[in-house]
């Protein structure tokens, strides 16, 4: 165990590593400059705003610069939003980002979960039926969609919710509803698939003869079992959710960090880029691993460090 | 229960042709007649497959049908709801014309505006004919399908094969660029392509290029690390058949149930993916239009003009709920698990 967390960490630090520095050199390569009115600056001025940035060291000298305060957890400043620190901008937007997350994630996998052990229970009926076609809808309409309907149909019109922004735990209901959309279905197909597996066999068949009502064959039963490789898909999920986090908190106008991420991308603002950038594989290196080390301890017949995948 | 009583001289012992016994009943199938039966049998996956069928049909014959050019502007004609000829009287379907006003109010917009033309799904907030910008749209998204599959059908496989068969130091390399490549989030890449090279499709081809295929390479090498450990393999190196012989004779035929399986799931998460890019402005730049960017423009007006952003969402939902419903139909033929 001890000897497979020390070589995925190594991996993780790998992997960071040649992310930041693929990060940096793209964004020296690119055109354009940072600073919005480069055109009416005079000579003078650039040379002055370079130094101050540092950027009319040598790269090479940059790059060290730059790895070295990414290690104090010191990202830089942004160039747009009037000298404050990247590190402080993501600050800022990713709690909004977490909670959206978090409660999408605890929602979606609820229901889900919920959904699947119901079409299981009631296998080839209508039930079933109508829980599969949901859980294939939910895959296939793609989540802007989705979020535009529900804030168009259930805020406007209906009115029963905030239409956008981030000014309390109402303002949460649509976006997070619209964000587990996924995680429901995803959630629901693995759990009915497991389950009808699980309910045949044959320590299902005694839990029944033994008369154990069918709440408890299902939840105490089969649920425990049926539900250890849906934490293999909670690590996809995870990424899936800071993918939809982009368009989700676009149409609700919420300032996480995704909406931070598209802004600061359409006005060339490097540092926030390559913050959020690095922020994200950091989160998504990090998601990876934990699912991982929780497979291997919801089900100890799995041995990580053993064997070939 | 009182039976009728059969006397024993109705019986007579039955006739046993040893030639008959051993005779097969039923036509031998192979791999792929025997994946149809299966598939046949999965309605939704037929009506899916047909489905798809016609919107690739209306994809590539749409934009020509009513003549409005893609991005040909008609100010005058601006934000026309949808009206079809013949279908504009019946009253229950919403092809008539008619806009209904905040208050709720309904007018016919054609008449308001002294338009005579027909704009079969209306027209958007520059005049454009929809109805063909629709069609471009789903050109794109299908491009992104076909490109997907070639991606995951070549780089992947043949990564997959050789990291799998060949075995040993390359194998080791080869696993170790994956598993890098693994940890960089797809949205990632994609992004700093699109802040390089500009965005649009090229970009997007790119991004998919370096991270599509990570995952079919994965699959590829486990099934081909455990194939090659067969005798019929074995048999053949015996035979004296050069690897690659064994590679395409024996493995692919093999592997080919695990590989139409994962391109079949790759193809929605792609078709998502440009369309998300395009939904929040780092996909196609306009006057291109892609289902995501019109989905983007019809969201601005959707108060107004819900027709703008529902119809490209129908669209793209049935193409994402298709290929979903196809690649669950095939995964249920064609694995070896399912069988009985």
């Amino acid at each position: 165990m001890a000897k497979y967390l020390t070589q995925r960490v190594i991996y993780m630090v790998i992997t960071l590593f040649l992310i930041a520095t693929f990060t940096f050199f793209l964004m020296k390569i690119i055109p354009g400059t940072p600073f919005t009115n480069a055109g009416k600056l005079s000579e003078t001025q650039l040379t002055i705003m370079k130094d101050k940035y540092g950027l009319d060291e040598p790269v090479p000298v940059q790059y060290m610069n730059y790895m070295v305060n990414l290690l104090k957890g010191d990202l830089g400043v942004s160039f747009q939003f009037n000298n404050v620190g990247v590190t402080e901008i993501l600050m800022d937007s990713i709690g909004p980002s977490a909670t959206l997350g978090f409660q999408a994630i605890l929602f979606g996998t609820f229901f889900g979960i919920i959904l699947g052990v119901i079409a299981a229970l009631r296998q080839n009926t209508w039930v079933d039926y109508s829980a599969t076609f949901l859980a294939v809808l939910g895959k296939s309409i793609p989540s802007f969609v989705f979020a535009g309907l529900l804030q168009y149909y259930i805020a406007v019109k209906l009115g029963w919710f905030p239409v956008a922004f981030w000014k309390g735990p109402e303002y949460t209901v649509l976006p997070t509803v619209a964000l587990a959309m996924f995680p429901i279905a995803t959630a629901a197909r693995f759990v009915r698939t497991e389950m009808v597996e699980v309910l045949e066999s044959d320590y299902i068949t005694l839990a029944k003869a033994k008369g154990a009502s069918w709440f408890e064959i299902a939840f105490k039963h089969a649920l425990r079992n049926a539900l250890i490789p849906v934490v293999t898909v909670l690590g996809p999920l995870v990424v899936s959710l800071m993918t939809g986090s982009l368009v989700i908190e676009k149409i609700f106008g919420i300032p996480g960090l995704g909406e931070q991420f598209v802004k600061s991308i359409t006005v060339n603002d490097y540092p926030v880029i390559m913050g959020t950038t690095i922020l994200f594989a950091v989160l998504f290196v990090v998601v990876i691993l934990i699912v991982d080390l929780l497979y291997g301890i919801i089900d100890p017949r799995i041995r990580l460090a053993g064997g070939k995948k | 229960m009182a039976h009728e009583k059969i006397s024993k001289d109705r019986f007579k012992p039955a006739h046993i042709d040893s030639a008959k016994s051993e005779e097969i009943s039923k036509p031998s199938l192979n791999y792929w007649q025997d994946a149809w039966l299966r598939v046949r049998k999965n309605k939704g996956a037929i009506v899916s497959l047909i489905v798809l069928a016609i919107l690739t049909i209306m994809a590539l014959v749409g934009p020509h049908l009513n003549g409005y050019g893609i991005d040909e502007q008609n100010l005058k004609h601006s934000n026309l709801p949808p009206r079809i000829q013949g279908l504009e009287n019946v009253s229950w379907l919403p092809f008539d014309g008619t806009l209904t006003r905040k208050n709720g109010d309904v007018y016919n917009a054609y008449e308001q505006k002294n338009v005579d033309e027909y704009y079969w799904l209306g027209t958007d907030s520059l005049g454009r004919d929809l109805f063909t910008r629709v069609w471009k749209g789903t050109q794109v998204s299908l491009y992104i399908a076909v490109l997907a599959a070639v991606i995951d059908m070549v780089i992947g496989v043949l990564y997959g094969a050789i990291s799998g068969f060949v075995g040993g130091r390359t194998d080791n390399v080869m696993q170790r660029i994956t598993e890098i490549l693994v940890g960089i989030p797809n949205l990632v890449v994609v992004i700093l392509m699109i802040i390089v090279l500009d965005p649009g499709i090229l970009s997007i081809t790119i991004a998919l290029t370096i991270t599509g295929w990570v995952g079919m390479a994965r699959v590829v090498r486990a099934q081909v690390m455990k194939l090659k450990q067969q005798e019929y393999v074995l048999a053949a190196r015996t035979l004296g058949l050069s690897n690659g012989k064994i590679i395409s004779k024996h493995l692919l035929p093999n592997l080919a149930g695990v590989i139409i399986i994962n391109t079949m799931f790759t193809i929605p998460s792609a078709i998502f993916f440009e369309a998300f890019l395009s939904f929040i402005g780092l996909g196609l730049q306009p006057p291109l239009a892609s289902l995501g960017t019109l989905i983007d423009d019809g969201f601005k007006v959707l108060q107004l003009y819900p027709y703008q952003m529902i119809i490209p969402a129908i669209v793209i939902s049935l193409i994402m709920i298709c290929f979903n419903m196809i690649a669950d139909g095939l995964r249920d033929a064609l694995d070896p698990k399912m069988r009985d």
